[in-house]
């Protein structure tokens, strides 16, 4: 199971060696999160777009390590963006992917780009 | 070795050397006891039971052996005559002398029988000692041998006048109670109470005859009859008094003990009488100028006897007796604590009364409201024992002191408030949290609210269970501190649930993101979003297709989420009701996608493990065979259940299942702040379980009966009665009125039992506005019923005809592939996902 889990790291968006399309933004249902796979690694993308801002974590909960975050509600804590998950609800900051309400969990993030109506996702490998 | 004689083998004399012998220092005495009866002690107080055995045995308090093997001289069969205090010895009737150290007289008392003209009459009998039982028994049987029919009386409607009357009613004799006062156990009952037990002994055979005054007993050498007033009499062949007690007090008086003016030898607090070497116990004890009739105080005054002559002085009998009694009389309970009857300038009273189901409660409180002065309890003593220790300890009470003796189900509680549970009770069983947790958390600064609570002591974040008593925790709390409690959905909408609804309704708010941008602030969470999607939901019966983005994750893809991720699918199986063709379609489609069946707890048929590009296929494939969506996954109208009712069973009183499938069609779809259920049972026997559910209707004679506001579930309660014996219009037009008013009023996630429980007014108001339409909006209710029922449409039939709907059914935007993260395992020939960690 940690091997899974372990797949995932955050990705600082100065060290993104590989912008990765996923789609167009239309794809991408609004004010809500969506799935996308790249190579082994399932990604939930978070469309906000009530700000116009983008968000994307690893689509594993790390509570039972089920693939759903991306299927979570997502809405703010005191201005934090994030996502509650539907098994759960337990919620996680879209910004550093911290626990809220909690520390024993935590969450990869990737930097996410708008280009041309297209989305990427960067990662390292 | 010290000699106590004991004049008088009842109960209280024999508790007296039970007592003595118990103690070590007991053993350096040597013990006589003189008793009249020619039997050991027994059991007065079950004397009634005689007739159902005549075991004189099964009611002897001990064996003779007892006294045997105790070193207990008991000679029955012989009175005692006379004291000689100065020599300190006894004479008994057969003229034999026993001198003593300590003398304990529990004599004991006599059948009060009043000077009424023909007292002496043949048939006359008074009721104390078995053998006055075995003279009744034999009257009876020759009574009953000449006239099957006969009569017999009971002179005196106090406690032992009561079990005298069932005692002749086991002898097959016509039984009729006659009493003077105006009520039955006048010590004991206020008239109310008397009325509600008079209705309950009536029903089961009883003749009660109060405010009567015997002025002679008619016949000629037998009784034939009772003579109460001019052309007031009443035929009976036997008649047995119990008018009350006089107490045996000839031995004190004549030997020149101190005695009281109507009787009784006075003692002091230490049983003492006059005479330092005399003790007096029981019913011819005159303590605080008063003679207790009750057994348990005469026990205490045996200890206290008992303690004082073995030296220990320092035992006394306490200034304030307790005359509570709980019995259970030919079947009915009837209990009284403290003072039962209170003058209104000592304190208030509050009464529940039910002569339907022959119930009375009334307790008494001080002026102050803070504690328990008294009460009584008839048909019901469930709560004696309890309202017994809150009075003898002085417990505080609630607040609303009705909460002690309501019925749950009426809005009362087994406790008053969360705050009375202890510290120590497991609020949140996932997270190991208990009550002081969370209120400590907030009595010791640390948190504000709710979300803070949780914060802090992750209460409710595991299964969620506890979020109702935890908020009612929370808010209790915050109250106790006096702090302002505003329940309001959450950060992003400073409002509570009926604000909202209100606001969005008035101002025809379009949508989700137009309110939290007319009334709300920042981008909702996964509280504020769901429940405005409901109240859309209530106001336009818009389904869930709508605005996607703000339903729970079960709503977005119509389908409960499971905890692999994968999705159960539930077609509606209205009542129940489903026939082999559609039996076989659900099997067919279940084998195909290999999905895990299992029968629910609604009567339906849920089918587990699909993945959510696989939903829109099955529900193709259920819609195409003429199923519909089941809304298991909403906060909505889940199922009605049914019995099979009038159509087959043959108890049936009405067709409940086609009522059933009405009423579950007419609200299928209809979103609500919690999830809610309903049944319909044919019969009282209620195979439906009507009454644990949202909505209950049970057929009974002349129509249904409707009951609200039940659930299973953590906190489980039975619905109430709202009405009774409508026909099926009116149950349709009362269900529209309630449900629109719970739509429209509840709290979120609130469902209607802890609705009604907070409703002000409770039950009777809730039955004021759907019945009487006390707010007269019974009409707008109707119609926005009727106008959401108009509007319902299946919303998986509307997702697999849309394309732009079918998009949100993928696992992967970028790619066809499906989640590779699950594992399933079989398990009876089925599957499940493979196990958490």
């Amino acid at each position: 199971m940690q091997d899974i889990l372990s797949q995932y790291e955050s990705v600082l968006i100065s060290n993104v060696k590989n912008w990765f399309k996923v789609g167009k933004t239309e794809d991408f249902p609004e004010n809500s999160g969506a799935c996308i796979k790249y190579k082994a690694k399932q990604i939930a993308v978070y469309n906000f777009t009530r700000t116009g801002k983008w968000y994307a974590t690893q689509n594993l909960c790390p509570h039972k390590m089920e693939m759903v975050l991306s299927l979570g509600m997502i809405g703010d804590k005191e201005g934090i963006p994030k996502v509650a998950c539907p098994l759960h609800k337990k919620n996680f900051s879209l910004e550093d992917g911290s626990q809220i309400g909690g520390d024993e969990l935590k969450i990869a993030t990737y930097p996410v780009k708008i280009e041309n109506g297209n989305v990427y996702i960067g990662f390292l490998d | 070795m010290k000699h106590i004689i004991v004049v008088g083998n009842g109960m209280v004399g024999y508790k007296f050397c039970e007592k003595l012998v118990a103690q070590e220092a007991g053993k350096d005495f040597k013990i006589t006891v003189f008793g009249e009866e020619p039997r050991p002690a027994y059991d007065r107080v079950h004397l009634s039971e005689f007739f159902e055995n005549q075991d004189a045995k099964a009611l002897e308090m001990a064996p003779l052996e007892w006294y045997m093997e105790h070193g207990i001289k008991l000679i029955t069969g012989e009175r005692v005559a006379d004291i000689n205090r100065r020599s300190k010895i006894i004479t008994t009737a057969k003229d034999e002398a026993f001198s003593y150290d300590y003398l304990v007289l529990a004599t004991g008392s006599t059948p009060f029988v009043p000077p009424i003209k023909g007292v002496e009459k043949n048939g006359v009998f008074v009721y104390r000692t078995i053998e006055d039982l075995e003279d009744m028994l034999a009257y009876a049987a020759k009574l009953k041998a000449e006239k099957p029919n006969a009569r017999a009386a009971v002179l005196g409607g106090g406690l032992l006048g009561l079990e005298a009357g069932k005692a002749v009613m086991d002898m097959g004799l016509e039984p009729h109670i006659v009493e003077f006062a105006s009520k039955l156990m006048p010590r004991q009952l206020d008239s109310r109470s008397s009325q509600v037990l008079k209705l309950k002994l009536e029903s089961i055979g009883l003749n009660i005859h109060l405010g009567k005054a015997t002025n002679q007993i008619l016949g000629d050498g037998a009784i034939t009859g009772m003579e109460f007033g001019e052309d007031d009499m009443l035929e009976v062949d036997m008649l047995v008094i119990s008018a009350g007690i006089r107490p045996r007090d000839e031995l004190g008086k004549n030997s020149g003990l101190e005695v009281g003016v109507r009787g009784g030898i006075v003692v002091n607090n230490k049983m003492q009488t006059s005479d330092e070497n005399i003790y007096a116990i029981g019913e011819i004890a005159l303590y605080n100028q008063m003679i207790y009739g009750l057994v348990a105080p005469g026990y205490d005054m045996a200890g206290i006897a008992v303690e004082q002559i073995l030296g220990q002085s320092g035992s006394l009998m306490p200034s304030e007796i307790d005359m509570s009694t709980k019995l259970k009389l030919i079947g009915v309970d009837v209990a009284s604590f403290g003072d039962p009857f209170m003058p209104a300038s000592k304190g208030h009273s509050i009464i529940f009364e039910n002569k339907t189901q022959n119930l009375y409660k009334r307790i008494n409180v001080s002026l102050d409201g803070k504690s328990l002065l008294g009460g009584i309890l008839v048909g019901d003593a469930s709560d004696y024992n309890m309202l017994h220790q809150v009075y003898l300890n002085g417990m505080a009470i609630p607040e609303d002191p009705s909460q002690l003796i309501l019925p749950v189900s009426e809005g009362g509680s087994s406790f008053g408030s969360v705050l009375d549970l202890p510290d120590t009770a497991q609020v949140c069983s996932c997270e190991s949290v208990s009550k002081g947790d969370i209120c400590c958390s907030i009595t010791d600064g640390e948190s504000t609210n709710f979300a803070d609570v949780v914060t802090k002591t992750k209460a409710t974040s595991g299964c969620g269970g506890c979020k109702p008593m935890v908020t009612d925790l929370v808010n209790e709390t915050l109250k106790s501190l006096g702090k302002e409690v505003k329940e309001t959905i959450c950060e992003h909408f400073d409002f509570s649930r009926q604000e909202l609804y209100d606001l969005i309704k008035i101002n025809k708010v379009p949508d989700y993101q137009e309110a939290l941008n007319l009334f709300g602030e920042g981008h909702g969470c996964e509280t504020c979003k769901p429940l405005v999607a409901s109240i859309f939901a209530t106001i336009t019966m818009e389904t869930a297709n709508r605005q996607p983005a703000i339903q729970d994750t079960n709503d977005r893809f119509l389908a409960n989420i499971q905890r692999n991720g994968t999705y159960s699918v539930v077609p509606r199986i209205a009542g129940g009701e489903i026939t082999p063709e559609q039996l076989i379609t659900i099997g067919t489609v279940a084998k195909k996608y290999d999905l895990y069946t299992k029968i629910t707890g609604g009567q339906r048929i849920d089918l587990f493990g699909a993945q959510v590009h696989e939903l829109p296929l099955i529900w193709k494939e259920l819609i195409d065979a003429g199923f519909e969506s089941g809304h298991a996954y909403g906060k909505s109208l889940r199922t009605v259940k049914s019995c099979v009712g009038s159509t087959w069973c043959r108890y049936g009183m009405h067709e409940s299942v086609t009522f059933a499938i009405e009423i579950e069609k007419r609200y299928r779809g209809l979103r609500s702040p919690h999830k809610f259920k309903g049944g319909v049972s044919g019969c009282i026997r209620e195979c439906a379980e009507a009454r644990g559910k949202d909505f209950g209707l049970i057929a009974v004679e002349g129509g249904w009966n409707l009951y609200v506001c039940g659930n299973g579930g953590a906190t489980p309660k039975h619905a109430v009665l709202l009405a009774e014996q409508l026909d099926d219009k009116t149950v349709v037009k009362y269900l529209d009125r309630f449900l629109m008013y719970y739509i429209r009023t509840a709290g979120p996630l609130v469902r209607t039992a802890p609705w009604l429980d907070k409703l002000d007014g409770g039950l009777d108001y809730l039955k004021q506005v759907v019945i009487e339409d006390s707010l007269g909006i019974a009409d707008d209710l109707e119609t926005e019923m009727k106008g959401l029922i108009n509007s319902y449409e299946c919303e998986w039939k509307q997702a697999v005809e849309s394309p732009e709907i079918m998009k949100r059914f993928k696992h992967f935007v970028n790619s066809d592939d499906t989640n590779d993260n699950l594992e399933f395992v079989p398990m009876r020939e089925q599957k499940m996902p493979k196990a958490w960690n």
